[in-house]
Formats: structure tokens, C-alpha cells, sequence
């Protein structure tokens, strides 16, 4: 047998695919955008970051959304409220493609990201989803070292040796944007499931930042967190705002309140309204999204 | 308010006699255990020196070692492992994570959970004309090597697939929200925390076959050998069927003699089981969920 031929390693060659892979467009293909808007609520018509058409799920034969449009302002907040069963998860969650793990889950309609149809047929789910960052109702750290848990999705997207230098530098700029950077920064090896439940749901917030993703999605991010870790939580996402589209469900009318730019509410698997949060809290169009944010239903 | 009433103390003493029926009775399954080790190793422990262990039997198998078995027994042990453990960890990766969850793998589960119950005896049958006969592997160690891998295969997919089954969802929900595809949630995530489990899945079973006689009678065991194999092709002796063959088809065999080789057979077992338990104690200290 010869010997196989095997490159020399070439530094041009990586350096160049590093380069591309910053170029890549989010789910390999071409389009031009700019996601980065400095000020959005200085922007008179913020492009929309998410816009759903006409969107219809079922689990089985069980309908769960029916003809749901809706469009996310990018750069902001949106909340997203309503009565419990209402398939608020279940709109987050077509959003990043997740729901489809269960086999019996059919779409109708269609969701554009930044443009881009997300059910298209050349689109990669595993593209969807590292771009479109996801923080769950239970923080969800996964089983690895902090410093694993923010690089994961990182070495998802560039396989092969990443350097030393710039992992840590991925790793203290992510933990800086949360604001956990001085109380972890000497415990980066230490298990993550060690951490405070607070600590754990920014981490797991940190975890997206270094894929720069170009939405995030949570579902009742402070569900299982005390009244001062929700109000920490709720600072972050007004620090990200901006810099990242955010879609928020939520359970708590104070929190949508005073943590969201525009605010939408849904009852059973339909969209009733969606508007700026004051005009929804204050001037809703509907009878029922008056009726459910005075709490006569829930 | 709080004292004591003739109801109270009817309850009391129903109470005592349940608990003293429930000790009874787990002494009486633990009494047994207790007889049959200190029998084996009264009437067993003396027979056992290093060159009953590493001698080959003499005079008929009336005297000497049983070293042959003892190899036999770690050979067709170890390779039948080579087959059980990737085919059943692999089989158990598609059930638990790959497959949806519909009629047919559902069925198969519960086919693959009636596996395990059928008695050794069937696989017995099965290895001898799947292997022996039909492949024509005559009887060897490969055969009854497969053949207990057959027997194992059920238990190893339905261990695996429990470990599986026992790291959160949650994880593999993280996972998948970052971008993993299956099998990178697979090898990163859910493979390592359920290591440990799958291992001590892996060694109790290898515990089991390790004492069986019935699969291995027919597929590759041979009564007598003086001598070790050489290939997967050639008999083997194996301490299960050797101890079978002392204590019934052997005249004039030495009291001491079967009972030192099923002690032998014993601590073998025993100690594979403690290992399983090391393992575990070891890993669930260090799990956090
Ligand atoms: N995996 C599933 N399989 C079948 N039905 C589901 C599934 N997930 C949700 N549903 C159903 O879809 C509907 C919407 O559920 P969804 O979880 O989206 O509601 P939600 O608004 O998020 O509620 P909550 O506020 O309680 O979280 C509910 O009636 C629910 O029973
Ligand atoms: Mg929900």
C-alpha cells in the first residue's frame, strides 16, 4: 500500500476558512441584511426579524395555532402573553424548528427569519437553530464545565482546534455581556449545575452569545427564579436589546409590562392583538386582552 | 387530645405483626444465600490453592487443577462481549433516541423485554443450529461465544437503553437548541452521563453468563481437554459445565473438589458484581442532577 496523500497543513487555508464561515450568510444562503441597529427605538421602521404567515400547527390531530400572523420588530423586546394552553410555546418554539423533535407535529404557513424562510426545503434545522439562540423555562446548563457550556455551540459551528486565546476570550466577553464574568471568572472548570438557578439562566443566555445568534427566544425565562433573580434577568434583556432580537413569553403582566417595547397576546392557538406594550396595556383593541390583563382570566 | 386510643393501639399492633411478617420473610430469602456460602467455602476453601487454580485436571478429573475451565470460562465470556455490547449499545442508541415512537418500535421494545425471559436452554437450541449447524462453525468457541452474546444481547439493549433513558431531557433539548444534530447530542452529551450505567448494565450480565451451562453444553463446551484452545474454532472446557461434570458424571471425585470449583465460579460472580457496584457508587457521586 502507498502512503496516502496527505496535505501539508496550510495557515492561509484555515485562516481563509475562518474568514468564510464569518461571511456565511445565516442559513447558507445568499442574502444581504444588517442586523446590527445601534439605537431601535430611534429607528422609524425596524425591519421585521421574525414575521410569521398564515401559521398553523398541529400535534397529531390536535390544532394548536391556527393562521397566525405575526412580525417581530428587530432590536426589540416583544412579549409575548397569554392564557396558559394558548400555544405561546408552542409559536416560540416553531420559531427555532425545536418542535419538530416529536414526529407528529405538522406546519402550515411559514416563518421568514431576517427574510429568510425557515421551513425552505435547502434550509439546515442545525443552522435555524445555532442562529436562533433559546433560553428554556428551567435553566437548562447542560452537564459540563462553564466554560464548556459557552463554548458548546461554538465548536458546533467551527469543528477542529479552536485557539486557546480565543476561546478565552469568547468565554470572559460572553460571561461580561451577563454580568456573571467577576463571580465566575475564577471557577470556569467547575460544573455548571453548581451554580445558583439565577446564575445557571444567565449562563445559559451566555451560551448563545458567542454563535451570535440573531434572535432569542425565551419561554418564561424567570418562571423558576426568585423575585431578585427575575429582576437581574430582566436588566439582561434590556441590556441585549438591540444588539439582538428578542421574543419573550411570559406569565407575568408586570414583567411584559415594564421588560418589553411591543407586546402580543394570543387565546387558544390565535393572535388577538399586537401592538406597542402602552397602547396594549393601556388602549387595548380587544375586549379580551383588556379582560385578561386585568387578571379576569388567566 | 393526643393520647393514646383503643384504635391507636389496635393500629400499633397490626402494625407490629406486618412488620415482623416482612422480616421473616426477608430473612428467609437471605438465610439461604447465607447457607450456601458457608457451606462453599467450609467444604470448598480448603481445595482451593494456586495450583488447583493454574493446574490442568489429572486422574480422570478426579484430582488437579481446573485451569482450562477457568480460561474457557474468560474466553467465551470476553468474546461473546465483543458482540453483545456494540451490537446492544448500538441497537439501544437507535431505540431511545433515534427512533420515533409509533406502533412497531414499541412492539419491538416489548419483544426485546421478552428476550431476556426466554430460558437459556431456547438460546441453547437456537446457537446450536444457527451456529453450529447452519454456519457451520462446528462446535467451537465462536459458537457458543455467539451464542451467549445472543442470550445477552436483550439485557445489555434493555440496561442501555434504561442509562439512556435516565440522562434529562433537558439536556438533549439544550443541546439541540444550540444547533447539535442527534448524534453530536448523542456523543457529547448523553453518552457520557450514562456511561456508568451502561457499564454496570454490561458487567452484571457478563456476571450472568458467565455461570451459564446450558448455551454453551451444546455450542462449544467440551467435557474434557487437556490441553487450551488454540483458535475461536477449537472446544473449550468452561467452569460452569466442568462443575456440572464433577459433581455428576465423574466417580470417585474428592468431596472437596466440586465444591472448591463452585466456589471458584462464585467469587468470579462476585466479584464482577462488586466491580458493577464500584462503578456506580463511583459515578453517582458525581452526578449533580
Ligand atoms: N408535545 C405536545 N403534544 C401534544 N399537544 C401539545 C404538545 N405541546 C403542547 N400541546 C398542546 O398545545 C396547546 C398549546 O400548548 P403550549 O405549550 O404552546 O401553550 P402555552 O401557551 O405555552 O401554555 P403555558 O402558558 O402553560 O406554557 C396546549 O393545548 C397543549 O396541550
Ligand atoms: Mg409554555
Amino acid at each position: 500500500m502507498g502512503k496516502l496523500p496527505i496535505p501539508e497543513p496550510q495557515i492561509m487555508w484555515r485562516v481563509a476558512l475562518v474568514d468564510n464561515s464569518k461571511n456565511e450568510n445565516p442559513f447558507g444562503e445568499v442574502i444581504s441584511m444588517e442586523h446590527h441597529i445601534d439605537d431601535p427605538s430611534n429607528d422609524s421602521t425596524p425591519k421585521n426579524a421574525v414575521e410569521t404567515t398564515d401559521l398553523s400547527l398541529w400535534y397529531g390531530s390536535f390544532q394548536a395555532l391556527f393562521n397566525v400572523n405575526f412580525k417581530v420588530k428587530q432590536g426589540l423586546v416583544t412579549s409575548l402573553i397569554g392564557p396558559s394552553g394558548c400555544g405561546k410555546s408552542t409559536l416560540l418554539r416553531s420559531v427555532n424548528r425545536i418542535n419538530e423533535r416529536f414526529g407528529y407535529v405538522r406546519t402550515e404557513g411559514q416563518v421568514h427569519v431576517l427574510g429568510q424562510d425557515i421551513y425552505a426545503p435547502t434550509v439546515d434545522k442545525t443552522q435555524v437553530r445555532s442562529q436562533i439562540g433559546m433560553v428554556f423555562q428551567r435553566p437548562n446548563p447542560l452537564p459540563v464545565t462553564i466554560r464548556k457550556n459557552i463554548l458548546f455551540g461554538y465548536h458546533l459551528k467551527n469543528p477542529g482546534r479552536v485557539a486557546a486565546s480565543v476561546e478565552d476570550e469568547l468565554v470572559e466577553k460572553s460571561l461580561r455581556e451577563v454580568l456573571l464574568w467577576d463571580d465566575l471568572k475564577d471557577k470556569l472548570n467547575h460544573s455548571a449545575l453548581s451554580l445558583s438557578l439565577e446564575q445557571q439562566q444567565k449562563l445559559c443566555i451566555a451560551r448563545l452569545l458567542p454563535v451570535k445568534p440573531k434572535v432569542i427566544l425565551m419561554d418564561e425565562p424567570c418562571s423558576a427564579l426568585d423575585p431578585e433573580a427575575t429582576a437581574a434577568i430582566e436588566d439582561l434583556i434590556w441590556d441585549l436589546r438591540g444588539e439582538y432580537t428578542i421574543l419573550i413569553v411570559t406569565h407575568n403582566m408586570a414583567q411584559a409590562r415594564r421588560a418589553s417595547d411591543e407586546c402580543a397576546f394570543m387565546l387558544m392557538g390565535k393572535m388577538v392583538e399586537h401592538g406597542k406594550t402602552e397602547d396594549i396595556f393601556v388602549t387595548p383593541d380587544h375586549q379580551q386582552t383588556a379582560d385578561y390583563i386585568e387578571g379576569k382570566f388567566g | 387530645m393526643f393520647s393514646k386510643t383503643s384504635q391507636n393501639v389496635r393500629n400499633d399492633r397490626i402494625e407490629g405483626r406486618w412488620r415482623t411478617l416482612f422480616l421473616v420473610m426477608t430473612a428467609l430469602l437471605i438465610l439461604p444465600v447465607v447457607i450456601i456460602l458457608t457451606l462453599l467455602i467450609i467444604r470448598g476453601g480448603p481445595a482451593i490453592t494456586w495450583e488447583f487454580i493454574s493446574g490442568f485436571p489429572i486422574k480422570g478429573m478426579t484430582q488437579g487443577g481446573i485451569f482450562p475451565a477457568l480460561m474457557g470460562t474468560i474466553f467465551l465470556v470476553s468474546l461473546g462481549l465483543v458482540f453483545s455490547v456494540p451490537l446492544g449499545i448500538a441497537a439501544a442508541i437507535y431505540l431511545s433516541e433515534y427512533a420515533s415512537d409509533n406502533k412497531l418500535t414499541r412492539i419491538i421494545n416489548l419483544a426485546i423485554i421478552n428476550l431476556a425471559g426466554v430460558p437459556s436452554i431456547v438460546h441453547a437450541l437456537f446457537g446450536l443450529g444457527a451456529f453450529v449447524l447452519f454456519m457451520e462453525f462446528g462446535t467451537s468457541i465462536l459458537a457458543a461465544s455467539l451464542t451467549l452474546a445472543i442470550m445477552a444481547l436483550p439485557v445489555v439493549i434493555v440496561a442501555t437503553k434504561e442509562s439512556l433513558e435516565a440522562v434529562p431531557y433537558a439536556f438533549r433539548e439544550a443541546c439541540w437548541s444550540l444547533g447539535a444534530t442527534k448524534w453530536q447530542t448523542i456523543r457529547k452529551i448523553v453518552l457520557p452521563n450514562a456511561v456508568s450505567g451502561i457499564l454496570t448494565g454490561v458487567i452484571l450480565e457478563v456476571s450472568r453468563t458467565a455461570g451459564e451451562t446450558a448455551p454453551i453444553m451444546f455450542t462449544g463446551a467440551a467435557f474434557f481437554l487437556p490441553f487450551l484452545p488454540e483458535s475461536v474454532y477449537d472446544q473449550t472446557m468452561a467452569l460452569s459445565l466442568h462443575l456440572f461434570v464433577v459433581a455428576t458424571q465423574v466417580p470417585n471425585v474428592p468431596e472437596s473438589l466440586p465444591y472448591g470449583v463452585a466456589l471458584l465460579l462464585i467469587m468470579l460472580v462476585l466479584l464482577m458484581n462488586a466491580l458493577s457496584i464500584g462503578f456506580r457508587v463511583r459515578f453517582r457521586s458525581k452526578k449533580k442532577w
